[in-house]
């Protein structure tokens, strides 16, 4: 009973920053289209298309099963590895719109060095790929 | 900047936005309905029975066995039990804050947590075959082996610079 008592009351308190972060992410799905991000990714190459496709990874939030076809897709037609590989991490470890959410778990300062930290390491993984498979 | 950035005014913010959307393009503010919709329904759909396990975890699994599974003196060991806690899961990531909340709570370290949020996050099994499905096994191969000792350094340092402790306001787990 207790446990049932606790699980309902942190559902309470996390409604409504779940509620905004659902909403934020309907809004911003219905401007960032596939399309959009595959113009702006697959035209891009070397430094600027890997740090533009991490920033478009981190934003934007886009389920495994929809975001990787996409990214076979883009490097298909012409896409660099470097760029789809920081998109596929960024996308995965970083989280902007989820950073609400995080925040009110464990604190702004985690939440930022977590996110702030796994972007840096996802360039570096996405440059040294770019390398060995570019 | 906190007040700025509370629900409310973030929840004014975001009404705002869709009314303004919804005056210049109908079409695009229904999207950003059935968007919100489609993730609020499986959000529903995951949380409420992971909120459960954490409430079950929390009165049936005694502190110390987390503590010497993850706690700080864990070691090598808490670190590969923290991986495979989080390959093993599945569901988005904001599934697994609650989760890490509960064991930072049992007395997991903030590194063991940290990793697993990460791992949690970037590295599981169906999302792997996925990606060798579309993107070809050399390079989902490649960036498995560079994000997984990636996460490792990352949660190092992000234990270092919080100095172990998340400096904490308030928290229903806790």
């Amino acid at each position: 009973m207790g446990s049932l008592l606790a699980a309902w009351r942190f559902f309470r308190s996390m409604a409504l920053p779940v509620f905004i972060t659902l909403w934020a992410i309907g809004f911003l799905l219905s401007f960032l289209s596939p399309q959009l991000i595959s113009r702006t990714v697959g035209q891009n190459s070397g430094w600027q298309g890997i740090v533009l496709a991490a920033l478009f990874g981190s934003i934007v939030l886009i389920q495994a099963f929809i975001a990787f076809p996409l990214a076979g897709s883009l490097l298909r037609q012409g896409a660099s590895v470097g760029a789809i590989a920081a998109f596929v991490t960024t996308l995965v470890m970083v989280g902007v719109v989820t950073a609400p959410m995080e925040m009110k778990f464990f604190g702004k300062k985690f939440t930022f060095w977590r996110n702030f930290l796994s972007f840096i390491f996802a360039l570096l993984i996405a440059l040294i790929m770019g390398i060995l498979l570019g | 900047m906190k007040k700025l950035f509370s629900s409310k005014n973030l929840l004014f913010l975001l009404g705002l936005a869709t009314v303004i959307v919804c005056v210049f393009d109908r079409r695009k503010a229904f999207s950003i309905i059935l968007n919100s919709k489609a993730y609020l329904l499986e959000m529903l759909s995951v949380l409420p029975p992971i909120l459960i396990l954490i409430g079950l975890f929390q009165v049936w699994v005694p502190r110390k066995t987390v503590e010497k599974a993850m706690g700080r003196s864990s070691g090598l060991k808490g670190i590969l039990m923290a991986i495979f806690v989080g390959t093993a899961a599945m569901g988005p990531l904001y599934v697994a804050f609650p989760i890490g909340v509960s064991l930072l709570a049992k007395g997991a370290s903030l590194l063991n947590v940290a990793i697993f949020l990460c791992v949690w996050a970037s590295v599981k099994i169906p999302m792997i075959l996925f990606e060798v499905k579309f993107l070809g096994a050399g390079f989902a191969g490649l960036r498995l082996a560079l994000t997984l000792p990636s996460i490792v350094i990352i949660s190092y340092l992000l234990n270092a610079i919080l100095k172990g402790k998340i400096p904490h306001e308030k928290n229903e787990l806790s």
